[in-house]
Parts: structure tokens; C-alpha cells; sequence
């Protein structure tokens, strides 16, 4: 994970969490990122290899379509975006939302 | 204007307005919008927002924390759906920028969501479709409103144009009022066909997107003689089928002029023409159309269209009512048919993978011991009215047929328990329809009263064709020398074990086979009310020793096209105004 910040105060910061919950990135997990995103000011940004999503909209981030397993690209812009990705990446990766992680 | 083709399957022309209707039974309604209408639609759309939000926020109010509040959680989501602008967004866009309507966008929007998720290899995620096609329908039932009501409450005179007709939505109709029928899919034995030719109105099927074609509420032709349909017709090709409908009409009543006559063959055979009816106010028309007596009462019509299974009372009086029309005529009452449609798939936590192999018919019935003897209940009770027989159907064992014969005994005594009278010399009858059946005939001949040789479902069975199927309905034909085999087969051993035997299939119906029919021994058809006079006609212009050659000729063809023209050449000779 990197911080940076650009001349013109705006923000910018990225990680990549990786879907742990067994069932993915399916309705209700979609539903509590977006609920977390939207807490903050800043915008969110989601990508997997192939799409870009807004990261506060439901439907595009259930579109994503992550199964377990699968890598995403978070990137919040604003004041408050260092600590938006810190929320999102706790979530996606520490509490999987909740969720049981597959069985080994 | 544009022209469609595809399959005639009932004779006649109307000229009507359309009501169109899509599998969910909802009706779709005009697609484009004016540019001024933008507006408007942009605000239905954001309306059925905010209705179907309010309506989901009560239901997930109402929903404990049970299971861990999944269902509650589902009803979250579908809110927090909702709420998504950019989903909203994307929905008036499309109207704005595609002129449509709001429900044809939310649909449309929503369909392409699913589709997403659909196409994922994941199962998982693949059922989450179920949760966007979910938010297409409460949508669309804000939409809509009452609409949905409109198909069972016609008050002016409509075509119905619809992609496959369903039984349940025929039950629906309000028959007065429809005036024609045309389906995308289908074929000549679909159930649009069948419901059509027993109204006597006109149908084509197998139009393909012709749902797509029409608007609700465009003028569309239906010439069910041809198998075209007109969407939008100029005043000039109007004036053309008015002119055609009326010569039509003048010929259907040449032929009502024979109603009187007897269905005697020239040498003097008596043949006995019976009618096929499915809802009681059709016995009239049997008797109009000079018929003799009922050869099929499909009973399915009670079950379908209503919430709850529907009483002994709800049956007798259906009963009554048909038998009151014939007296002493026979009325030939089939147990109920279900399966392979709404009423048994909905019944189940997952729809049947091979419904037309499973549990339908009597095995349903069988399964559903309370339902059954209910209904057996009922047509003894309406037996002491006239002359009413039992009718199972698709029996493909004897095992079936002592269980179902077991049950009537038992429901004899509880009439005697009862003190209610009923014929204890009842009829009891089969359907031959299933190439088991027919194989067993001369067993099987040996516990039944009748019977009766349903040829459509003997035609899909043996020659493992499904008739809804366009990719593989042209090898579905009555005409193949297996079927004509095995019909052959369950006549002879009916004579032999001397008991009744007729046809009830669509096949009767068709003026090319009855001379086969004939020739092969059958003296009794039970066929759709509307083709008994042109049936007759062709009875009273033939000699049985004619039919005889016919038929020993075709049993020695081998193959189903050397057969249907050879047919239809004897046939077009008799009767050139059938072609």
C-alpha cells in the first residue's frame, strides 16, 4: 500500500485486497462496501482486470462479480481518502465481511 | 404494414385490435414514446422507484431477525439497489435516448444486469440473477398497477398476441371477447392451437417475434387459413379480408347445413362423432355443430386460474352442467391431466428437469390421493345426471390402472357410507397415449370399459419429438407408419377383447386421416366441436370398402412423407374446399 499525495491537496490513495469469504463478492457483501464507502467524502473507485466501478454504487460493484480468490484495485480521491481505504481494506480482508472463508 | 408467417392451426380470419401478452402474464405494453413524452415516462420510472422503495422498506420492517436475518437481508439489498442512482440512472437514459417506455426500459435495463450474472461460471453468482429479475417484477408491477387484471376482464374485442400461450392464461380469458390468437412459439398441436380450434376462432403459431412486432393496441389480421399475420393492415388489404372473411363464413354455414344429417358412409356405416370440450359452456357447441355426445372433457380447466384446489362442489357443478346439455348422450369426463405446467411446477421447491417424463396425469394423481378422490367423488356424484364414463389418463402400465380402479372402488364406498347415489355400473376408460399402452392393449383391454387413443402425446412419445420444439416439430407427425403401427395395434385388440375404442387426439380433427381411421376400424371420433361438420362431410362421401384399400395401401408405406401425401391427395378428391 502507498500514500501520495498530488500538488493540488487532492488525495489519492490505492490498495489491492483480495476476496476471502467463500461466496464472493455477492449482494449483501456489495451492499455493506457500499455502505462503508459511502461513509466517506472521497470517491471510490473499484477495479478488477477488466472493469472500473464506482465503489458507492451497489449495482455496479455487484457486477464485479468477484468469486473468492479474485484480486480488486481500491482507489479513493478526497481529503479523506487515506482513511476510506483503510476501512475498505479491514473489511475486504480482515472481517470478509462477515462471512466464512472457504474450508482447507 | 408487415407481414408474418407461420403455421395455421385454426381455420378463420379476424380483424381485431391486440392485446399482448408476455410470459409473466403482464401485459407489454406500447414500446416507443413520442420525443414530448419523455417527460412523462422519466417520471412514471422514478414513481415506480419511490412506490416499489416505500414497499420494500415496509416488507423488510416487517421481517424478523429469524435465520439470521437473511430475509431481512435480502430485502436490504433490494433496497439499497434501488436507491442506486446510477441504476436509475441508466433506466432514463435508455427512455430518453431510445424513446421507450418506462416499463420497457426498467425491464430492459434489468434483463442486461441478469445477464451478467447469468453468463458467470460461479453458481453462486450465477443465482443472483433471481434477485435482479426479482426488482424487474416489482417494478413493473408498479408499472403496471392493475393491468395485469385486463386479460381476465376484456371489454372489447381483441387478438391476442402472445409468445407461448399457457394454459393457466387461457383459463384466464374472457372467451367472449377473443377473437384470435397468434404465438411466437408452438406448433400445430400446441395448446394455442388446441384452445383456438375448440373456440373456433382463428390462430397461427410458430410466428417467431411477432411479440416484438406488435404494439398494444395495433390492428393486426390473423388469417388462421393461411397462416399469415398482417400487424398494422392499409384500409386496401382491410377491405381484401373482409371480403375473404365473409365467403370464409358462407362456407363454414354450407357445411352447418349437414348438422342434421347422420354420419353414415355411403354403403351405410354409422360413424359416431363426438366432441372434445374443456370448459362446460363448449357442450353447447358440440351439440350446435351436430355432435353426439362428449369423446373427451378435459378437467385441468378447474385447477388452473384459481388460488386454491377447487372443491367436490366446483366440480360437480362443471360436471352437471356439461351432462345436463346431453342427457343420455355419453360424457366421457378424462381425471385431471396435470403436470408439466404451472399448477405441478409450482407445487415444487425445484421445477421437474424432464417435466414431460415425470410426474404428470395419473401419476400425479396417484401421488395426490386427497385431490383425486375428490374428483372421482364429484363425477359419480354427477353420474346418476346421464350417461357419464371415467376416463384415466396416460396409464402406461396395469399396476396404474388396478391402483387408479381401486380408488374409484374405494370412493364407491364412501358415496355408500354417504348415501349417495351413483351408477355402480359405471364406464371406465383409458387414454392409449403412451407406446407402453399401446404395446399392452390386448392386457390392458382386459380391465377397461374403453378405449380411447390420444394421439398427440402417442406422437411425442414414440417418436421422441417435442411438438413446442420449431427445431424439431416437423418430425412430429401422426403420419409416421410407427404411430400408425401401434394405433392400428390398440384398435384390433379392442376388437378382439369387444370393447369401445375411439380417437380423441388432434389427429381426429384432421380431414386428411379420417379415411385412414376408417379403413384401419375405427367407428367413433371425438374431435374439436368446430370440425364435426367438415369431419361428417367427408364420412358421408366415402364407402368404408374405399377407406379399406386406403388404409392397406398406407400400412404398407414406409416413410411418413410418402404417407401425408398420398393422404392428402385421397383427401383434397372428397373434399377440395378442406385445402
Amino acid at each position: 500500500m502507498q500514500a501520495g499525495q498530488n500538488s493540488l491537496e487532492k488525495l489519492i490513495c490505492e490498495t489491492e485486497v483480495e476476496i476471502k469469504n467463500a461466496d464472493g463478492l455477492h449482494m449483501r457483501p456489495a451492499m455493506q462496501f457500499v455502505d462503508v464507502a459511502s461513509q466517506f467524502d472521497c470517491d471510490v473507485t473499484v477495479s478488477n482486470s477488466e472493469n472500473s466501478v464506482d465503489g458507492k454504487s451497489v449495482m455496479q460493484m455487484s457486477m464485479l462479480a468477484a468469486t473468492c480468490g479474485t484480486k480488486l484495485k481500491i482507489k479513493a480521491e478526497g481529503a479523506d481518502a487515506q482513511e476510506a481505504v483503510d476501512a475498505l481494506r479491514e473489511l475486504v480482508e480482515e472481517k470478509h465481511f462477515d462471512e466464512p472463508t472457504p474450508k482447507v | 404494414m408487415e407481414i408474418k408467417k407461420g403455421i395455421a392451426v385454426s381455420p378463420g380470419i379476424s380483424i381485431a385490435r391486440s392485446l399482448v401478452i408476455d410470459a409473466e402474464d403482464y401485459r407489454i405494453p406500447r414500446r416507443k414514446i413520442m420525443p414530448s413524452q419523455r417527460m412523462t415516462e422519466i417520471q412514471r420510472t422514478r414513481n415506480a422507484f419511490k412506490d416499489a422503495i416505500r414497499e420494500l422498506t415496509q416488507l423488510e420492517a416487517a421481517q424478523d431477525e429469524t435465520e439470521g436475518g437473511k430475509i431481512k437481508d435480502i430485502f436490504a439489498v433490494h433496497l439499497r439497489f434501488l436507491h442506486d442512482r446510477s441504476l436509475r440512472k441508466k433506466v432514463t437514459d435508455l427512455v430518453h435516448s431510445d424513446l421507450v417506455t418506462a416499463e420497457y426500459a426498467v425491464s430492459a435495463t434489468l434483463r442486461e444486469i441478469a445477464s451478467h450474472f447469468t453468463k458467470e461460471k460461479d453458481a453462486y453468482m450465477r443465482e443472483r440473477a433471481a434477485d435482479i429479475y426479482d426488482m424487474e417484477r416489482r417494478l413493473l408491477k408498479h408499472l403496471l398497477g392493475g393491468k395485469r387484471e385486463d386479460v381476465e376482464h376484456l371489454t372489447e374485442e381483441v387478438a391476442v398476441v402472445v409468445r407461448e400461450l399457457s394454459p393457466t392464461q387461457t383459463a384466464g380469458f374472457n372467451k367472449k371477447f377473443v377473437k384470435g390468437i397468434a404465438s411466437d412459439a408452438g406448433g400445430r398441436t400446441s395448446h394455442a392451437a388446441i384452445v383456438a380450434r375448440s373456440l373456433g376462432i382463428p390462430a397461427v403459431v410458430a410466428l417467431e417475434d411477432l411479440t416484438e412486432s406488435v404494439s398494444e393496441g395495433d390492428t393486426v389480421i390473423i388469417d388462421g387459413n393461411r397462416g399469415i399475420v398482417i400487424v398494422n393492415p392499409d384500409d386496401e388489404t382491410i377491405r381484401q379480408y373482409e371480403e375473404y372473411s365473409q365467403e370464409f363464413v358462407e362456407l363454414e354455414h354450407k357445411l352447418d347445413a349437414i348438422r342434421e344429417k347422420p354420419a353414415v358412409t355411403r354403403d351405410g356405416v354409422k360413424v359416431t362423432l363426438l366432441g372434445n370440450i374443456e370448459f362446460p359452456d363448449e357442450a353447447e357447441m358440440v351439440l350446435q355443430k351436430g355432435g353426439e355426445g362428449i369423446g373427451l372433457y378435459r378437467t385441468e380447466f378447474l385447477y388452473l386460474n384459481r388460488p386454491s384446489e377447487p372443491t367436490e362442489e366446483d366440480h360437480y357443478q362443471a360436471y352437471a352442467e356439461t351432462v345436463d346439455v346431453f342427457k343420455h348422450r355419453p360424457v366421457i369426463i378424462r381425471t385431471a391431466d396435470l403436470g408439466a405446467d404451472k399448477y405441478t411446477q409450482s407445487k415444487r421447491f425445484a421445477p421437474e428437469p424432464n417435466p414431460f417424463l415425470g410426474l404428470r396425469s395419473i401419476r400425479f394423481c396417484l401421488q395426490n390421493l386427497m385431490m383425486f378422490k375428490t374428483q372421482l367423488h364429484a363425477i359419480l356424484r354427477a353420474s346418476v345426471l346421464g350417461e357419464v364414463k371415467i376416463m384415466f389418463p396416460l396409464i402406461t402400465n396395469i399396476q396404474e390402472l388396478m391402483q387408479a380402479k381401486m380408488i374409484v372402488r374405494d370412493v364407491m364406498e364412501d358415496l355408500d357410507e354417504e348415501s349417495i347415489t351413483y351408477n355402480k355400473n359405471i364406464k371406465v376408460g383409458i387414454m392409449v397415449e403412451t407406446p407402453s399402452a399401446a404395446l399392452m392393449a390386448s392386457t390392458l383391454a382386459r380391465d377397461v370399459d374403453f378405449f380411447s387413443i390420444g394421439t398427440n402425446d402417442l406422437t411425442q412419445y414414440t417418436l421422441a419429438v417435442d411438438r413446442g420444439n420449431e427445431l424439431v416439430s416437423t418430425l412430429y407427425s401422426a403420419a409416421d407408419p410407427a404411430v400408425l403401427r401401434l394405433i392400428r395395434t390398440v384398435i384390433q385388440d379392442a376388437h378382439k377383447a369387444q370393447i369401445e375404442v375411439h380417437v380423441c387426439g388432434e389427429m381426429a380433427s384432421e380431414p386428411e386421416y379420417i379415411m385412414l381411421l376408417l379403413g384401419i376400424g375405427l367407428r367413433t371420433i371425438s374431435l374439436t366441436p368446430p370440425m364435426i361438420p367438415e369431419i361428417k362431410q367427408i364420412v358421408r362421401s366415402v364407402t368404408i370398402e374405399d377407406c379399406n384399400n386406403l388404409a392397406r395401401k398406407v400400412l404398407g408405406m414406409n416413410s411418413e412423407r410418402q404417407i401425408s401425401n398420398y393422404l392428402r391427395d385421397a383427401t383434397r378428391k372428397i373434399l377440395p374446399e378442406a385445402f
